[in-house]
């Protein structure tokens, strides 16, 4: 079933036309992916859904909400939830506050600590970092603490813009597995990759983004094997 | 030298209040409001003028100042929430530059609609402090001053703990940060403003009906060296840090006070603002600014 549809959608930065007539779909319990080149649009379309950008035209639905007009806040409360590009964590909080910071829009404080148990289940890691400072963090740490804290919101559909940009193989690795296990538990995800090899091999379907126009879909197993896909995107 | 200490920390400590509001705006939207002074003169008004009506004057009841106080926090709080609404909210997003010259508009605005109600001259503040008092360690303590400051600390206690401890406090540290990271958390960023805001300018009127007290008289210009001051010990703490304010007013209240001894007390406001002046050559983070480890 079809959860969050983007339909002819243009934007613009002042004259950057960054997104032309994008449309996909995501439905509910997939993990789909976005791949592209840098300056395809992926950020721009991770924004436009979160509320931080706007579209000229064009229509943006999820869960029956117009993310064209909803406010930022009340996206994340609904349970959409965006783990920036470059992660965003709160540098000088410590790891435990941006958890608790995660589940802001939750009004249920049990849950906001169950949910931080179970992040620092899944990533013990930061269980033995909570108290320091977020910004001391390595690379692959935050990156945990950006995805431990969109765990905390309690997300239904979970929007990934690169989470393995940066990262050691290994450790990229590490973050496709929880990202595949939250999928598992039951959330939706969108995942924006460069790393072709590893999305695709936890995506259920991918799309391919070209200057702000998706251009090629279909099933991720059958995008690995096709030849434009590996040409542009897996190399060889 | 211990009377010069006390006078300095009373001082400070309204310093200290109004820094407090002028670093925390600063550090959530990034504007010196050059406005916050004129809080601090609108809470004294706001004090003066309740009083009046009910005729009272040269009262010196120690409860009828708190009842002041907490009104006069109320209405310029929520004065300072409307300030942010239709003057500061809809130049969010354009240069800098805009913004500080509004809040020097608004700074003349609220200057000069108090001086058109009130008048030019400085009017006597209804409640003042009893002169009777006690002596500890050489030093003259009077009962009001000594809840004047007892009062301050004690707001500056409750402020502390909401910064650092409660989901509002996060929210507030989070959009100083990074506010399209806080949107992302789902952080109405617009509430927190309006709640930084309040607080900010709660916290002012607060410092303003107590100057009234303690100073006995009030004037529609009494915020503007004020609010330099209170940049001045938002600077010296380092702008942006809470605790910097404190401090920084504090500091602020002891050099005057022992610089006007010292050198007489036209002296004042030279000493305060070549500190500032020192500090923005040689310490522009201040004592307490930037002293956190950031990795890039
Ligand atoms: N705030 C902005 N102002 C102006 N132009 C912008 C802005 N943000 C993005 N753009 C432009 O929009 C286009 C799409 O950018 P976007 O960040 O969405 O790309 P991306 O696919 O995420 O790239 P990358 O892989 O490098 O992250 C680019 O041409 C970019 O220069
Ligand atoms: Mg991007």
């Amino acid at each position: 079933m079809t959860t969050l549809e983007v339909a002819d959608v243009e934007v613009y930065y002042g004259r950057v036309h960054a997104l032309r007539k994008l449309s996909f779909t995501v439905g509910e319990g997939e993990i789909v992916c976005l791949l592209g080149n840098n300056g395809a649009g992926k950020s721009t379309t991770m924004n436009l859904l979160s509320g931080l950008v706007r579209p000229k035209s064009g229509r943006v639905t999820w869960d029956g909400m117009d993310l064209a007009t909803a406010k930022p806040w009340d996206i994340v409360a609904s349970g959409l939830i965006h783990v920036p590009e470059g992660r965003r964590i709160f540098s000088t909080m410590t790891v435990h506050e941006n958890l608790l910071l995660g589940g802001y829009t939750v009004r249920d404080r049990r849950a906001v600590d169950e949910r931080i148990e179970r992040v620092y289940e899944l990533m013990p890691r930061l269980a033995e970092r909570r108290r320091q400072q977020g910004g001391t963090l390595s690379g692959g740490e935050q990156q945990m603490v950006a995805i431990g804290r969109a765990i905390v919101g309690g997300p239904k559909l979970l929007l990934l813009d690169e989470p393995s940009m940066g990262l050691a193989p290994l450790v990229v690795k590490q973050v496709m597995e929880i990202v595949a296990a939250i999928n598992a538990q039951g959330t939706t995800v969108l995942l924006v990759e460069q790393n072709a090899r590893a999305a695709l091999k936890i995506a259920h379907r991918a799309y391919v983004v070209e200057t702000g126009s998706t251009t090629l879909s279909g099933p991720a197993a059958e995008l690995a094997r096709d030849a434009r896909v590996v040409e542009a995107y897996l190399g060889s | 030298m211990m009377q010069l200490i006390w006078n300095g920390i009373i001082v400070g400590s309204f310093y200290a209040l109004v820094a407090l509001g002028y670093s925390m705006v600063y550090g959530i939207i990034k504007l010196l409001n050059f406005a916050h002074g004129d809080i601090y003169m609108l809470g004294a008004f706001v004090g003066f003028f309740t009083l009046s009506s009910f005729g009272i004057s040269n009262e010196t009841s120690i409860p009828l100042l708190l009842v002041v106080l907490l009104l006069s926090m109320v209405t310029t709080g929520l004065i300072g929430v409307g300030i942010e609404r239709i003057a500061y909210r809809p130049l969010r997003r354009s240069p800098r530059l805009a913004v500080l010259i509004t809040a020097i508009g608004v700074s003349f605005t609220l200057e000069y609609g108090v001086r058109q109600i009130f008048g030019p001259n400085p009017e006597a503040f209804p409640i003042r402090l009893e002169s009777s008092g006690f002596e500890v360690a050489g030093v003259r303590v009077t009962a009001s001053q000594l809840v004047l400051v007892i009062i301050a600390a004690a707001l500056m206690l409750v402020l502390a703990h909401i910064v650092e401890r409660t989901r509002q406090g996060r929210a507030m540290r989070a959009i100083a940060l990074d506010p399209q990271g806080a949107q992302l958390m789902g952080v109405n960023v617009d509430r927190v403003i309006s709640t930084v805001f309040f607080i900010g300018s709660a916290l002012a009127g607060a410092a303003g009906v107590m100057a009234g007290a303690y100073y006995g008289s009030i004037d529609f210009l009494m915020g503007f060296i004020i609010g330099l001051k209170a940049f001045t010990a938002a600077v010296i703490g380092g702008i942006g840090n809470l605790y910097g304010a404190m401090l920084g007013g504090l500091l602020l209240g002891l050099l005057e006070s022992f610089g006007a001894a010292w050198f007489g007390g036209e002296w004042r406001d030279v000493f305060s603002f070549a500190f500032l002046i020192l500090f923005l050559t040689f310490k522009p983070t201040g004592l307490l600014g930037a002293r956190v480890v950031e990795r890039m």
